[in-house]
């Protein structure tokens, strides 16, 4: 309890932290006027560089590596520190499109603007891979305590038994539930893989600092993706005849089109779910956040008002979103696992 | 597809894709091969232990229920023996003091009889004696009182004799 005490403490206060890094942003734009959207958005999107924060004019920020490949001589390029604030560094021929939401673009000759294959490590790859150490530090530590035990020895207790009991729960409640008895140790890794994935990038994501993983359409994309091989790859004869044989057969045509449209519509649907809650999410965070700089803009009243209000409601949105960050890996995986369990599904279990 | 006019986090990113998938294929095959197997394995293990520990105890219980009432039908059986061998043991008791007392019974009859026996043949020598002496001295008192009469003595003395055997036979 005293420990759980003492997390609440560090959020507490790491969050007027962040406030104080949109802060700081906001006062840069103030002459020009808060256009909140923009600045929401703007903060949801993915950057060549790690901002933590402005102050008096000066950017600071974590510049990040950008690997470039020019379209016009196969070129790589490698370069650091290219940020949105300072005097762009690009190597010739290349610029930071404005129109494309800042992302670089390369200057072709015939006057045409392209994008060249870009493998920058931007701000969202880079959290992606602390995610990935994050989760290899603490599955590798956990792993080496059952290598130090056998299952004679008493059931582990506190880290490791909150990693076993997480673990367990959605091995045996949601793939085994769900996959069914017989296919489901196929899968188990790479369920609790996405599990444990979607649920560390969204507890990295709530960091102060921190960017939008999981709420950009291309980390979703890919997890569905994954789950739609994972589906389609393994499912059965059973699940081949039902997409492409659905009976009764009159009505064969209609019924083929809505189940190959079904086929496509699942992981869609994944997608679109995990990458729309975490957005919203996020948006909500930094809505709020925004509108306690705008009241500081309205004079002594207002932003007593507003900051007040705005900061019950961060703290209420922040316990949200920690929820959310469960909920959302979990429903994934959840339905992921009753995917991959109607493709594992046999005739007679029907 | 102009994606320009989309947000910028619904902009397909091919960089962005490609560390994804690079990112999440090594946690995959890292987690898959070290993290995952060890957990499940081993609460896998431990479950069957559990149950292997839990089936052990029923055995364990069965065989004690058994051994505790082997052990009770075991002491029955002593206690049923010792009652047994204690029955036997006062029959025969029983039974040896009812021989004594026969024997007993037998030899005090016998002895009683040869006493008797002995007590009658000595009675009856005591009589012959006293037979006798009362003939001799009926004799001799006959002969003091009848000297002069009896010349014959032996012929006297058959005569008192027979006399004498008639008086005793009137006695008895």
């Amino acid at each position: 309890m005293n420990r759980f005490k003492y997390i609440l403490l560090v959020f507490a206060l790491l969050l007027p932290l962040g406030t104080f890094a949109e802060g700081q942003e906001v006062e840069a734009q103030e002459e020009r006027g808060i256009n909140i959207p923009e600045l929401v958005m703007e903060h949801l999107a993915d950057s060549y560089e790690w901002h933590f924060f402005s102050y008096e004019g000066e950017h600071y920020s974590l510049p990040l590596p950008v690997i470039i490949r020019s379209e016009r001589t196969g070129e790589w390029f490698f370069q650091m520190g290219v940020m949105h604030h300072h005097e762009v560094s690009l190597p010739e021929g290349f610029f930071l499109n404005e129109e494309a939401h800042g992302k670089i673009y390369e200057q072709m000759p015939d006057g045409t603007a392209v994008r060249p294959i870009d493998l920058s490590l931007t701000k969202s790859a880079c959290q992606i891979w602390i995610v990935v150490l994050l989760m290899m530090g603490v599955f590798l530590t956990t792993a080496r305590w059952y290598k130090q035990h056998d299952e004679k020895s008493d059931a582990p207790s506190g880290f490791v038994g909150v990693m076993e009991m997480l673990t367990m729960m959605i091995h045996d409640d949601v793939i085994k539930a769900n996959v069914g008895e017989h296919a489901y140790k196929r899968f188990s890794k790479y369920l609790l893989t996405v599990f444990y994935f979607i649920f560390f990038t969204n507890l990295v994501g709530l960091i102060p600092f921190s960017g939008n993983v999981t709420g950009n359409i291309n980390v979703t994309f890919l997890l569905a993706i994954c789950t739609m091989v994972a589906i389609n790859l393994f499912g059965n004869k059973h699940y081949w005849q039902e997409v492409l044989l659905p009976k009764p057969l009159y009505i064969w045509p209609l019924l083929v089109v809505v189940e190959v449209i079904g086929v496509i519509t699942k992981p869609f649907a994944l997608m679109v779910r995990l990458f729309a809650n975490m957005m919203a999410g996020h948006a909500i965070l930094l809505s709020f956040t925004c509108i306690i700089l705008l009241g500081a803009t309205m004079g002594v009243g207002m932003a007593t008002g507003l900051g007040l209000f705005s900061g019950i409601m961060l703290l209420f949105m922040y316990t949200v979103e920690t929820l959310v960050a469960f909920i959302q890996a979990y429903v994934f995986t959840l339905l992921s696992a009753v995917f991959i369990g109607l493709a594992q599904r046999e005739e007679h279990e029907e | 597809m102009d994606f320009n006019s989309l947000p910028a986090i619904l902009t397909p990113d091919l960089g962005l894709l490609f560390w994804m998938l690079l990112a999440f294929l090594v946690v995959f095959v890292v987690l898959a091969k070290f993290g995952f197997p060890a957990i499940i394995n081993m609460v896998e293990e431990r479950k069957a232990y559990i149950d292997e520990s839990l089936r052990k105890a029923h055995e364990a219980n069965e065989k004690l229920a058994h051994i505790q009432s082997e052990s009770e039908q075991l002491l029955r059986d002593a206690r049923e023996q010792s009652a047994q061998i204690v029955k036997d043991a006062a029959a025969a008791r029983d039974q040896m003091v009812a021989k004594a007392e026969e024997t007993a019974r037998e030899q005090s009859a016998r002895i009683i009889a040869e006493a008797k026996a002995q007590i009658e043949s000595e009675k009856q020598a005591a009589l012959q004696e006293i037979r006798g002496e009362v003939a001799r001295l009926s004799v001799s008192v006959a002969e003091k009182v009848l000297r002069r009469e009896l010349s014959n003595d032996a012929a006297q003395m058959e005569y008192v004799d027979k006399l004498l055997d008639e008086v005793s036979s009137n006695t008895k």
